[in-house]
C-alpha cells in the first residue's frame, strides 16, 4: 500500500479556536480529541493495573494475604474492575479514540471527523461512565459480578446500587461507543481523498471500519441485555427470573452475542496497527494487502456467528455445541492468514528493530501463543474440563489483553513523534519493552500450568497444590506493573524533553499520509485535500 | 464557522454542548441510582431537562448551520445520510434484543409457564382489535410522510404541510390507543415473562413512536418556516426515515408478539 500525498500546503495558520481549558473542553478537533483519549486510557490503564497487581498479591501465596480473612466479596470487585476498566477504559479508549481519532483523517486525507461535536461528546461520555464504574467499586459490597455481569449474581445476587451503577456505567460507555462508530464510519465512507479507494486505504483505517461496525451492531445488545438487568433488579419484571417464566442463560446469549465481538473490537485495531509497523520497519509494502483487508473483514463477520463458545458448560445440545465448535475453529483461517502475512512481510525485508518493531513481533508472539490455546479451548469437549480454570485466563490474557496492548505499545512509539513533535529514548523505550515481555510471559504463560491443574478462576484463595505457578505469576504481574510505570516516565520525558523529529521520521518504509505532514501534525491538517495516485 | 481550506466538508466551531450533553447524561444516571436506592427522586427529572435542553440546543444550532449558513454542502448531506443510516442499524440491533427475550420465552416454553406460549392463565389481547387499528394507522402514517414528501420535493408547501399535519396526528392517534390498550390490560408487567417481554418490547416501540412523532412535528414547524427547499431537506428525510424504521418494528411486533403468540391462547374480553 503505497498513498504518496501530493504536495499540499498545510497552511499552518494560527489556531483561532478557545485557549487554555475550553480549548479541550469544547474541543471539536481530532487530534486534541485523540490527545484526550489517550491520557484518559493512560490513566485509568494505571488504574486497572494496580487492581490487577492487588489480585496477584492476594494470589501469591495460599491462604488470604492482603484481603481480610472472609472477605471474598472484596477479591470479586477487584476482578470487575480490573475487566471492566481494562476493556473499556484502557484498550479502547487508546485504540480506538486515540488512535483511531488521531490517525484516520491523517491517513485517509480528511481534514477532520465528519461530526466533530459528536467525537467530542463520545470522549465526554467517558468521564460519567469511568465515575459510575469507579463508585460501583467503592460504593456499598462494590460490584463483584465479573466483567460479565451474570444474572442471576447480578439481578438477585448483589442488589445494592454497586451492580447498577456498573450497569448505568455500560450504558454510558456504550452510547460513546455507539455515537463514536457512527462518526468514524461516516468519516471512511465520505470524508476519503480523491483517489483513496477503499482498497488503496491504509489496514489501520480498515481495522478501525470493521471495528466500529462490529461495536454499531454490537453494543445495542449489549444495551439490550443490561436494561433487563436494570428493570429485574429495580423495576420487577422478569427476563431472568425463571420462577416467573424468564431465563438466565438469555442474559449469557444476550452477553455474549456482544461480548464475542467485543473482543475482536480490542485487538482488530492493533492488527491494523501492527501491519503498518511490521511493513515499516521491514520496508517493504505489506503483503498481500487485499487479503489482510479481507481477513478483518471475515473475522468480523464470523465473530458474530460463534458467540455460544463461551457458553459450553451452561447447558445446550451436542448439536448446537458442535456448530459453535466448528464455526470457532473457521476464525483460525483468516487470524492466519494475518500471522502469515506478517512473517512474508518481514521475509526478505530490511528489518530493523527499533521499538515499535520489537511491540509489533512481541504482538505476533503474544497473539499466536493466546491463538493456540483459542484452539484449543473451541473443542467443547476440552472447555467442559477447561471451563473457569487459569487456562481460560492465560488464553485470553494472551490473546486479547496482550494482543491489544502490546498494540497500543507499537502504535504509541510509532507515532509519538507525530503526536508530539518528539520522539522516545530508544534505549528506555527497549528496556520497557524487554520488561514488559518477561513480566506479562511470566504472569501469563504459567497460568497454563495452574489451570491444567485444576486452580479456578475469580477465588481470592487456594489449595497448596496450585501455590509455586502462582507465586511465578505473582512476581510476572509485579515487573510488568514496573514496566508500566516506567512507560508513564517516558511518556512524560518523551512530551517535555525528546528530541524534535520531522514529518517523516522513519523514512522510506513509512509511506501512509500521516507521513506527509510535519511533526507534530498542525491543529488543522488536509485542508486542501490530498491527491492519491 | 471554520471553512478555510480547500474542502467540502463542515468543520465545526469548538463547543460547549457536547460537554453539557455528558453533564445531563451524567445527572441522569447518577439520578437513577438515587430514585431506584431511596435517594433524592429529583436529580433524576433534573438531568433529563438538562438532556432535553442540550438536545433543544444542538439541534437548533444544527438547523442554523443547515439552513441559513450554507454549511451542508451535498457532500456533507451525504455524510448526515451516512449517519442516520447506521444510527437506524444500531437502533434495530437494539430491538433485535427485545425480539431475542420474546422469541426465548415463546419458543422454549419453560415448565414454569405450563410449558405452553402465552403461559398457563394468560389472557392476550385480540390482534384484530386496537393493534390491527394500530398498524392500518401507522401504515398509513408511512403513506401521508411519503405524500408529503412528494409535495415538499414538487415545490407543494401546502400538501408538505397537509402531509406532515396528518402524519403527526396518525402518530399521536397510536400513542393513545397504545396507552388505552395498556391501561385496560389483562396481564402486567411484573406478573411474568408474558407481561415483561410483551411491555418492555412495545414500550421501547411507543418511545420511539413519540420520539419519531416529534421529529416529525419539529419537520412541520419547519415547514412552515418555509426552512426547506426541494433539494435541500435532509432533516425531513431523516425523519421520514426514523418514521419508517418505528413503522417497521410494528409490523415484526404486530405479526408476532400480538398475533402469533394469540394463536389459540384465552383472548381477553371473548
Amino acid at each position: 500500500m503505497s498513498a504518496q500525498g501530493a504536495a499540499h500546503a498545510d497552511d499552518a495558520h494560527a489556531h483561532h479556536g478557545p485557549t487554555g481549558w475550553q480549548r479541550w473542553a469544547y474541543s471539536t478537533n481530532h487530534k486534541d480529541i485523540g490527545t484526550m483519549y489517550l491520557i484518559f486510557a493512560t490513566v485509568f490503564g494505571i488504574v486497572g493495573g494496580l487492581i490487577s497487581v492487588l489480585i496477584r498479591m492476594e494470589l501469591q501465596d495460599p491462604g488470604m494475604q492482603v484481603l481480610a480473612e472472609g472477605d471474598y466479596q472484596q477479591f470479586n470487585v477487584f476482578t470487575t474492575a480490573h475487566g471492566l476498566i481494562m476493556v473499556f477504559f484502557l484498550i479502547m479508549p487508546a485504540l480506538i479514540g486515540g488512535f483511531g481519532n488521531w490517525m484516520i483523517p491523517l491517513m485517509i486525507g480528511a481534514p477532520d471527523m465528519a461530526f466533530p461535536r459528536l467525537n467530542n461528546m463520545s470522549f465526554w461520555f467517558m468521564i460519567p461512565s469511568a465515575m459510575l464504574l469507579v463508585g460501583s467499586a467503592l460504593v456499598g459490597d462494590g460490584a463483584g459480578t465479573g466483567w460479565t455481569v451474570y444474572a442471576p449474581l447480578s439481578t438477585v445476587g448483589q442488589p445494592g446500587p454497586s451492580v447498577d451503577m456498573a450497569i448505568l456505567a455500560l450504558h454510558l460507555a456504550g452510547a460513546s461507543s455507539i455515537l463514536s462508530s457512527i462518526n468514524f464510519i461516516t468519516t471512511i465512507f465520505n470524508m476519503r481523498a480523491p483517489g483513496m479507494t477503499l482498497h488503496r486505504m491504509p489496514l489501520f483505517v480498515w481495522s478501525q471500519l470493521v471495528t466500529t461496525f462490529l461495536l454499531l451492531l454490537s453494543l445495542p445488545v449489549l444495551a439490550g441485555a443490561i436494561t433487563m438487568l436494570l428493570t429485574d433488579r429495580n423495576f420487577g419484571t422478569a427476563f431472568y427470573d425463571a420462577s416467573r417464566g424468564g431465563d438466565v442463560l438469555l442474559y449469557q446469549h444476550l452477553f455474549w452475542f456482544f461480548g464475542h465481538p467485543e473482543v475482536y473490537v480490542l485487538v482488530l485495531p492493533a492488527f491494523g496497527i501492527i501491519s503498518h509497523v511490521v511493513s515499516t520497519f521491514s520496508k517493504k509494502p505489506i503483503f498481500g494487502y487485499l487479503g489482510m483487508a479481507y481477513a478483518m473483514v471475515a473475522i468480523g463477520a464470523v465473530g458474530f456467528i460463534v458467540w455460544a463458545h463461551h457458553m459450553y458448560t451452561a447447558g445446550m445440545s451436542v448439536d448446537t455445541e458442535a456448530y459453535f465448535l466448528a464455526a470457532t475453529l473457521v476464525i483460525a483461517v483468516p487470524t492466519g492468514v494475518k500471522i502469515f502475512s506478517w512473517l512474508a512481510t518481514m521475509w526478505g525485508g530490511s528489518i530493523e528493530f527499533k521499538t515499535p518493531m520489537l511491540w509489533a513481533v512481541g504482538m505476533i508472539f503474544m497473539f499466536t501463543v493466546g491463538g493456540v490455546t483459542g484452539v484449543v479451548l473451541a473443542n467443547s469437549p476440552i472447555t467442559t474440563a477447561f471451563h473457569d480454570t487459569y487456562y481460560v485466563v492465560g488464553h485470553f490474557h494472551y490473546v486479547m489483553a496482550m494482543g491489544a496492548l502490546f498494540g497500543i505499545f507499537a502504535g504509541w512509539y510509532y507515532w509519538i513523534g507525530k503526536m508530539s513533535g518528539r520522539q522516545y529514548n530508544e534505549t528506555l523505550g527497549k528496556w520497557h519493552f524487554w520488561l514488559t515481555m518477561v513480566g506479562v510471559n511470566l504472569t501469563f504463560f504459567p497460568m497454563h500450568f495452574s489451570g491444567l491443574a485444576g486452580m479456578p478462576r475469580r477465588i481470592p484463595d487456594y489449595p497448596d497444590a496450585f501455590s509455586g505457578w502462582n507465586y511465578v505469576s505473582s512476581i510476572g504481574s509485579y515487573i510488568g506493573f514496573a514496566a508500566a510505570l516506567l512507560f508513564v516516565y517516558i511518556a512524560i520525558k518523551t512530551i517535555t524533553s525528546g528530541q524534535r523529529v520531522g514529518a517523516n521520521y522513519w523514512g522510506e518504509g513509512a509511506t501512509t499520509l500521516e507521513w506527509t505532514v510535519d511533526s507534530p501534525a498542525p491543529h488543522h491538517t488536509h485542508e486542501t485535500m490530498p491527491q492519491i495516485h | 464557522m471554520s471553512q478555510a481550506g480547500n474542502h467540502p466538508y463542515h468543520l465545526s466551531d469548538p463547543s460547549p454542548l457536547p460537554i453539557l450533553g455528558s453533564i445531563a447524561a451524567g445527572l441522569t444516571a447518577f439520578g437513577l441510582i438515587f430514585f431506584m436506592h431511596d435517594g433524592t427522586p429529583w436529580l433524576l427529572p433534573l438531568g433529563l431537562l438538562v438532556v432535553l435542553y442540550t438536545m433543544y440546543l444542538w439541534w437548533k444550532t444544527v438547523v442554523n448551520e443547515a439552513t441559513f449558513q450554507n454549511a451542508h454542502t451535498a457532500v456533507v448531506q451525504i455524510g448526515l445520510r451516512y449517519g442516520m443510516v447506521l444510527f437506524i442499524a444500531s437502533e434495530v440491533m437494539f430491538f433485535f434484543a427485545w425480539f431475542w427475550a420474546f422469541f426465548n420465552a415463546s419458543l422454549y416454553p419453560t415448565v414454569e409457564m405450563g410449558g405452553v406460549w402465552p403461559p398457563k392463565g394468560t389472557e392476550v389481547f385480540s390482534p384484530w382489535s386496537i393493534p390491527l387499528v394500530n398498524t392500518i394507522i401507522l401504515l398509513s402514517s408511512g403513506v401521508t410522510v411519503t405524500w408529503a414528501h412528494h409535495g415538499l420535493r414538487a415545490g407543494d408547501k401546502q400538501t408538505l404541510i397537509r402531509g406532515l399535519w396528518l402524519t403527526v396526528l396518525l402518530g399521536a392517534v397510536f400513542t393513545m390507543l397504545q396507552a388505552y390498550e395498556y391501561l385496560h390490560a389483562p396481564f402486567n408487567f411484573t406478573g411474568g415473562i408474558y407481561g415483561t417481554t410483551f411491555f418492555m418490547a412495545t414500550g421501547f416501540h411507543g418511545a420511539h413512536v413519540i420520539i419519531g412523532t416529534i421529529f416529525l412535528a419539529v419537520c412541520l414547524v419547519r415547514a412552515y418556516k418555509d426552512h426547506f427547499k426541494p433539494d435541500h431537506h435532509f432533516g425531513f428525510e431523516a425523519a421520514a426515515w426514523y418514521w419508517h424504521f418505528v413503522d417497521v418494528v410494528w409490523l415484526f411486533l404486530f405479526t408476532f408478539v400480538y398475533w402469533w403468540a394469540s394463536v389459540g391462547a384465552t383472548i381477553h374480553g371473548e
